[in-house]
This record gives C-alpha cells, sequence and structure tokens, in this order.
C-alpha cells in the first residue's frame, strides 16, 4: 500500500453540522477520543441556513402541548409511514437537548415571563417552535460549535470522505482527502457516525449549498447498508424565483407562522379552496381566524398557509401550471399586509423576520414590509436515508452509525418544518452516545490495504484524462434530469426516461477530465462528487417508481390517491451482489396500542 | 446578452497574477455567480469557498474592486462593469490557493477564549429566566457569521500583523457576547486587556463599515468593553473599593 497519514480515533464522526457536532460532543463525553470530519470550514455546514426554530414540546406559550400531540403531528405529517419509535423518542426528548443548548450558551428570544419563546409552525398544533429571530440554525450551530471546541475533539476542516474502510462487515474507519493539498488521508476509528446531510445539489433549484452530494446516504450504500424512504423528496414551498441568480434559496416558513398569506396574481388565498380531509378539523375557516391564530389566540386554528409543506407545494405548483401564478413563476407571499392589522407593522416585521428582510431587499431589491415576494417551491430535504436503529441509530452494518438528514425514519413521507433540528440534536446524542459505547466495546479493526489503493486510484483518474469531459456540465445535466422528470410531480414514463439517462450519465461520468493539480481544486472534487449524485439520484428515481400511489412529498400523476396497499411499507434500497442496485418493499414495524391511543386521542 | 470582465488573482501561497475572464451576465447576479460561472466554462480549478449563497454562512468573504466583501451578497449592478471587476483573497491572511485564505488562526483565538459559564439554574426544572430587553445586543453579537472580513479590514491585523498580540473586531465581539449574556459568571477582562491586546483597538470603526451583519462592532461592543477594563484596571475609585473589599475579607 501506498503512504497515507493516518489517524486513529475511537469514534469518527463525518459532518459537522448539528448532528455530527452533537453526536461529536456526546462521544467525548463519554470518554473516548473523537474525530470530526467537516466538508467546509467548522460552523458553515447547512444548518446555519435553517431559518424558522426548533420543535419542541417546551409548553412554554401554550401549555396544552406535551411530547404526545408533537408525537401525533409527527406521524400525521409523515403520513404514517414514519418508524413510530423515532417519532416517539424524538417527541419525548426534544425539549431536553433544547434546553441544553441554553446550558451552553444559546440566546433563544423569550416570552414575557423570560422563559424560551415559541413560534407556529406548519403541521404543529401549537406554537412549538424555539427561535432566534429567523436566524435559529446559526445560533444552533454556533452554540454547538462554540462548546465542541472546548471537548477535546480532533476537527479536520475541508476533508471530504471518499469511502468507508471494513473488516469483513463491520465498518472500520474511512478514507479521504484533504481539500487544501489534495492528500489523501487513512482515518481509523472503532465506530464511525455519518452526518452528511442531504442530496439537494442533485435538482436544478434547491436551497442546498454544493456540498450537499448524497455522500452519506453514498457512502453507506456501498459499504452494504441500506437506504429506505429515497423517494420522499421535501420540495419546500417557498424559495425566491426572482432574480434568476438566487432562484431556489429558502424563504422561511416563520413567514407564514407570522401571518403571511399566499396569493395568486388574481390576489385571492387560493390555499383556503383546498384544505385536506385530515386536516380540515384543526384549520381555520376564515382569514380572521387564520390571523387570530397568527397571534397567539388559542382558541383559533391554523390558517391554510400553514398546512404541510408537500401539501402547499404542490397547490402553489397547480397555482402556476393553471395561469394563476406570479410574473416571474411563482405566487405572492405577503407579509406586508398585516400592516392592516397591527401599528408598527414594519418594524415589527424587521424585528421577527431580520434576514428575510436583508435577503430580500439586498438580492431582489423588495422591501418585504412594503411588497409581496414571488416564491416557489424548492428541493429542500430528503426524508429518506440511511436505516438506523431506532434507539442506537446503528446501521445494519456492526459499528456504522447515522443520525440528521441523512438517516431516515422519523420523518415518514414528510417531514414538518422545525423537526429538522429537533432531529439533529436527538439523534445526534443518540448516535454519538450508542458509537460511543460501540468504540469501548470493541478493538480496532484491520484495513485492507488493496481496498484503499483501489479507491485512491480511481479518484485520481480524472487528471490522467487529458480530453474527458466536464464534470460540472454532467452534474448541470443530472440536475436538469431530475428536475424535469423526477421533481414534485411524477409519473412512470418520465421517471424511466430519468433512470435511462442516469445510466448515461454514470457511463460519462467514468470519462471527466480536470485541469490543474490537486490543490483546492474544485473541478477535481465535483468529478468526485458526481458518483454519490448518481447514485442518490438513481434511488431516489427507483423507489418512486416503487411507491405506486401519493403519499406526502411523493405525488404520482399516474396513481394521483393513496393506496392502503402502500400504508404500511417502506422502500429498500440496496446494492445487490452484483453491484446492481435493488429496490424492495418492507412491512413498517406495527405501531404498539398506547401509541395508537395517542394518534387516536389527537386526531 | 451581455457580458462583463472579471480580473481575478490565481495563485498559491508563492506567487499570483490577476487573469481576465469574460463571462455572461444576466438580471440580478451576484459576483459569486460570475465566479461559479467561470469555474464552471471556462477555469474548473479556480478556487473559492462558498455555502448559503445567502449571506448566512460567512464562506464566501474576498475583496471586491478593492473592497471587503461577502461574493454572495455582491450585486453586479453596484459594480461599474465598463471596466473589469477585480476579485481576489482577503489580504490579511495567507493565500492558500485563488481566493482561498488560510483562515485557522481565527478558529486557534476563539479556542483560546474562555467558554461560557452559566449561574446555576432560576428554576427547579433547570432552566433560567431572561427578559428579551437584557439579550437583545447578546443577540446582536450572536448574528455574527464568521465572514471574518472584519479581521481582513482591521489595521492592526492588516497592516501590523500582530496576530500573535491582538485578537481582532471578530473575537473582540465574540467576548463581548460572552461577557453580555445575562447568565455568564466567566470574568474575561484580565485576558483583554493582557494576551487580547484591545488596547490596540483605537476605534476607526473600520470592522463596522464592512460587517454584513451590520454589527455595531466598535460601538456596542469593543468601547463597553474598553470601558470594563478602564474600570478594571484604571479606576482609582474602584482600586479603593476593591483595596476595601479585600481587607473586610480577610
Amino acid at each position: 500500500m501506498a503512504e497515507y497519514e493516518t489517524f486513529e480515533h475511537d469514534v469518527l464522526v463525518i459532518g459537522a453540522g448539528g448532528a455530527g457536532l452533537r453526536a461529536a460532543i456526546e462521544a467525548s463525553a463519554a470518554g473516548v477520543r473523537v474525530g470530526l470530519v467537516c466538508k467546509s470550514l467548522l460552523g458553515k455546514a447547512h444548518t446555519v441556513m435553517a431559518e424558522g426554530g426548533i420543535a419542541a414540546a417546551l409548553a412554554n406559550v401554550d401549555e396544552r402541548d406535551n411530547w404526545k400531540v408533537h408525537f401525533a403531528d409527527t406521524m400525521r405529517g409523515g403520513q404514517y409511514v414514519n418508524q413510530w419509535r423515532m417519532a416517539e423518542l424524538h417527541a419525548k426528548e426534544a425539549p431536553d437537548r433544547v434546553r441544553e443548548l441554553e446550558t451552553w450558551g444559546a440566546v433563544f428570544d423569550r416570552t414575557k415571563d423570560g422563559r424560551i419563546l415559541q413560534r407556529h409552525f406548519g403541521g404543529h398544533k401549537y406554537p412549538r417552535l424555539a427561535h432566534v429571530g429567523d436566524r435559529t440554525g446559526l445560533e444552533m450551530i454556533r452554540t454547538l460549535q462554540d462548546h465542541g471546541i472546548h471537548q477535546g475533539i480532533d476537527v479536520h476542516m475541508e476533508h471530504t470522505i471518499l469511502s468507508l474502510l471494513k473488516d469483513g462487515d463491520r465498518v472500520v474507519g474511512a478514507f479521504g482527502y484533504e481539500r487544501e493539498r489534495g492528500r489523501f488521508k487513512i482515518f481509523r476509528a472503532k465506530a464511525v457516525v455519518l452526518a452528511t446531510g442531504g442530496i439537494g445539489r442533485a435538482y436544478k433549484i434547491t436551497s442546498n449549498s454544493w456540498e450537499y452530494t448524497g455522500d452519506g446516504h453514498t457512502l453507506a450504500y456501498d459499504a452494504g447498508a441500506e437506504l429506505i424512504d429515497m423517494e420522499f423528496i421535501q420540495f419546500h414551498p417557498t424559495g425566491m424565483v426572482w432574480p434568476p441568480s438566487v432562484m431556489g434559496i429558502l424563504v422561511t416558513e416563520g413567514v407564514r407562522g407570522e401571518g403571511g398569506i399566499l396569493a395568486n396574481k388574481e390576489g385571492k388565498r387560493f390555499m383556503f379552496d383546498s384544505i385536506p380531509e385530515n386536516y380540515r378539523a384543526q384549520t381555520a375557516d376564515t382569514e380572521e381566524e387564520g390571523w387570530r391564530y397568527c397571534q397567539g389566540h388559542k382558541d383559533a386554528r391554523r390558517p391554510p398557509e400553514l398546512l404541510t409543506r408537500d401539501h402547499v407545494s404542490r397547490c402553489i405548483v397547480r397555482e402556476i401550471k393553471e395561469g394563476r401564478g406570479s410574473p416571474h413563476g411563482g405566487v405572492f407571499l405577503d407579509i406586508s399586509w398585516i400592516k392592516q392589522k397591527m401599528p408598527n407593522a414594519a418594524e415589527h416585521i424587521k424585528r421577527k423576520l431580520p434576514s428575510m428582510y436583508h435577503q430580500f431587499k439586498q438580492l431582489a431589491d423588495i422591501d418585504i414590509t412594503e411588497q409581496p415576494m414571488e416564491v416557489g417551491p424548492t428541493t429542500h430535504y430528503i426524508m429518506g436515508g440511511v436505516r438506523v436503529d431506532p434507539d442506537t441509530q446503528m446501521s445494519r452494518l456492526p459499528g456504522l452509525f447515522a443520525a440528521g438528514e441523512c438517516a431516515a425514519g422519523i420523518n415518514g413521507a414528510n417531514r414538518l418544518g422545525g423537526n429538522s433540528l429537533s432531529d439533529l440534536l436527538v439523534f445526534g446524542k443518540r448516535a454519538g452516545e450508542f458509537a460511543a459505547k460501540f468504540a469501548r466495546e470493541n478493538q480496532q479493526g484491520g484495513l485492507d490495504s488493496r481496498d484503499i489503493d483501489t479507491v485512491a486510484r480511481q479518484a485520481l483518474a480524472p487528471f490522467e484524462r487529458r480530453d474527458g469531459e466536464n464534470p460540472y456540465g454532467i452534474q448541470k445535466d443530472l440536475q436538469q434530469t431530475m428536475q424535469d422528470l423526477v421533481g414534485i410531480v411524477r409519473i412512470e414514463t418520465e421517471m424511466r426516461e430519468a433512470f435511462e439517462k442516469i445510466g448515461n450519465f454514470k457511463a460519462r461520468a467514468e470519462q471527466t477530465a480536470v485541469t490543474g493539480n490537486r490543490e483546492y481544486n474544485p473541478g477535481w472534487h465535483t468529478a468526485l462528487d458526481l458518483k454519490n449524485l448518481l447514485t442518490v439520484s438513481e434511488a431516489i428515481t427507483l423507489a418512486a417508481l416503487e411507491r405506486k400511489e401519493s403519499r406526502g412529498a411523493q405525488f404520482r400523476e399516474d396513481y394521483p390517491d393513496k393506496d392502503q396497499r402502500f400504508s404500511k411499507v417502506n422502500t429498500i434500497v440496496s446494492k445487490s451482489a452484483d453491484g446492481s442496485m435493488q429496490v424492495r418493499l418492507e412491512p413498517l414495524p406495527e405501531i404498539p396500542e398506547y401509541l395508537k391511543r395517542v394518534i387516536e386521542e389527537n386526531k | 446578452m451581455s457580458t462583463a470582465t472579471f480580473k481575478i488573482w490565481r495563485g498559491n501561497s508563492q506567487n499570483g497574477e490577476f487573469r481576465d475572464y469574460t463571462t455572461e451576465t444576466a438580471e440580478g447576479m451576484v459576483v459569486l455567480d460570475a465566479v461559479i460561472q467561470i469555474q464552471a466554462t471556462q477555469a474548473r480549478d479556480l478556487a473559492c469557498r462558498w455555502n448559503c449563497k445567502a449571506g448566512k454562512c460567512g464562506s464566501c468573504s474576498a475583496e471586491v474592486n478593492g473592497m471587503p466583501k461577502l461574493m454572495c451578497m455582491t450585486r453586479l449592478s453596484e459594480l461599474p462593469l465598463e471596466k473589469p471587476v477585480t476579485v481576489e483573497p482577503m489580504k490579511a491572511f495567507p493565500v492558500i490557493k485563488d481566493l482561498v485564505t488560510d483562515v485557522s488562526w481565527n478558529f486557534r483565538v476563539k479556542k483560546k477564549i474562555k467558554p461560557f459559564k452559566p449561574r446555576p439554574p432560576d428554576a427547579p426544572d433547570g432552566t433560567w429566566r431572561m427578559q428579551q430587553e437584557d439579550i437583545d445586543r447578546v443577540q446582536e453579537f450572536r448574528k455574527c457569521i464568521e465572514c471574518f472580513l472584519c479581521q481582513d479590514v482591521c489595521h492592526v491585523l492588516r497592516d501590523h500583523q500582530m496576530y500573535e498580540k491582538f485578537i481582532g473586531p471578530r473575537f473582540l465581539i465574540h467576548v463581548a457576547a460572552l461577557e453580555m449574556h445575562p447568565l455568564d459568571t466567566q470574568d474575561r477582562i484580565e485576558e483583554l486587556r493582557n494576551t487580547q491586546g484591545i488596547g490596540y483597538c483605537n476605534i476607526t470603526k473600520c470592522c463596522t463599515k464592512v460587517c454584513p451583519e451590520s454589527i455595531q462592532i466598535t460601538d456596542n461592543g469593543i468601547i463597553p468593553l474598553k470601558e470594563r477594563v478602564v474600570d478594571e484596571f484604571y479606576d482609582p475609585l474602584g482600586w479603593f473599593w476593591k483595596g476595601l473589599k479585600r481587607l473586610l475579607n480577610r
């Protein structure tokens, strides 16, 4: 084997957003040596972009809230294909995880009596999101970062992992490169936690940055773990649509939580026209009732703008398709109208939504206290990911754990806003705790030098092909294909076409060429990330084809209704012995009686 | 389709030069769009950092026409496009490659600052009570996205390279956020005066001017900290009281 610099840790955490940092802190607290690999600089992961808040039934604003209501809301939002145990743990443990952030220095907005303030969000029955204006993610990642750097964690910034290392079935480390010099590194570890986030870069219009290329999904899949629920992609209803260069950038759901309304070009609040049956009892009958809800009146029900994201996105697409969209192909989101309802509305908006005010003012010349915004759906989040044990977060491979967006189960067919940040904390902590336990109970495994050399050779191949293809071109074609053919509205013929195209892209990805040398070379990094993007794109397409119904975030034009046959199954994607991707359906674990009662009581 | 020319600094820690790239422009475009477009079509190995593209992560700091800016929040419409737009790395930090600089010093500095240490909880359930007006100031400081543009423009660092003696505006604001946190019990005043070098700041407010989050770094953060240092070390009345307290405590 060639000589590579080697690091030894008990637990290696790959990814340094909310889940990765929380896992690293927990593992370190358990007394083991922890390494933390970040694809970018520390503190820049996508958690920083989260705006609205952290969902936790603290009951600070509405004393009727508790874990049971949160659990029932999460299951309803996920259309009951969630892993019930994860949803239960999440609802029960989220309040402690939020309070813990305060002991580490987080400064949340306050209630009048000095406790953590909570706001309304889509699909949550009560005001539940602990927040800091509209920059909650920044507060969370900075709190974890500033606490984490004093816990003796070894941080490897600007490193990318290419492959997991195995000893038999067990995962015993990872192999990757550092960006600055392009040198390969070996990370030996007794346990590995994947916390790599999402896959948004598989689509053209996305709120995700260049990093989100399905790395953890692909590392786990290639190593032999299973992926579940890959058909469920969350298209956030409100991304910016104009100007073109900002298309896809997120507009927080907090705008609607503060009373923002959606309207078409005729000025009509179209969301009142299509309230799903299972939410009718919880939704306002009149505009006045909706406004009273946003103002905290406990007898009022939520406005239809705060229905779940899957549903709101589809309604927006319908308005646009039927010719009632805004000038630049979106719909209007208006918060400025609240000046009819309150004095000092402009000041109120700037205080509650400072970064939205700033973002539109600076990037689109729009003053949101005076004018409506134009918004449309943007690829935001994947509910699917690595299949894990709900309590320990371990995959089917011993020593391999996953948490956060790259793991799956808690969200089912659709995630509620605010449940992601709490998911990162609850399951990041659990992954760290059980990875540390696994590390204490096991020795370092052996390494296979041939595997490592093969990965290194393949990674360097693009440098040897001087007249190969531009990796950026392939990435762009893939993004367009996924956007057009496996997007919000899906149909078998188009997805078959996408599947074929992905096959072609794979062949093209084998022939990429990069210029320059190995030092901080984004062209090379793009070529290496392509493999991951192609793997997750194939998994999404196959899983979406397999689920022949419409549920949550998956809408099939050829199967527009929910189907009982798919109501209690997950799609499972795995790698077969011949290397091809397989998809199958598997029954969900049965929900126990006491939780069925909780769901029933909260209907 | 209209075009614009960008003079982008290309090179590494040893040497480098400006190179011209002409690329198409579109309505609403920002400098980062142009750089990414050039990367995808003309210079695949052009190194630059970016993540959120929405002014929230602080990764894409650079100097655009000589001004420290986030590339993702600098619109082409605010620049004179009849002449080339220069884009170069931050000058206060060593270059790694092209627009990417070695900012690791900042991470080392932060690690040396005493962490948050809360007072015992106010309520039996382990929680605290704080009024919104008591945290407004700290929340202002906590808006910092760690883009390090304030460090880049601070003459103590940029011109005098006093990296060993002065922590720079970013970390003075970090200390201010900790010191003014209603729950914090740690004392960082002595280090502020000694190892962290707050005295080197002579309040030219360059940092405040470039802050993309509009944090009033100097007025709200550094000046109040300087006052605390003065109260602690240069206030005769304070000395008298402290002396008296020591006597009484004996």
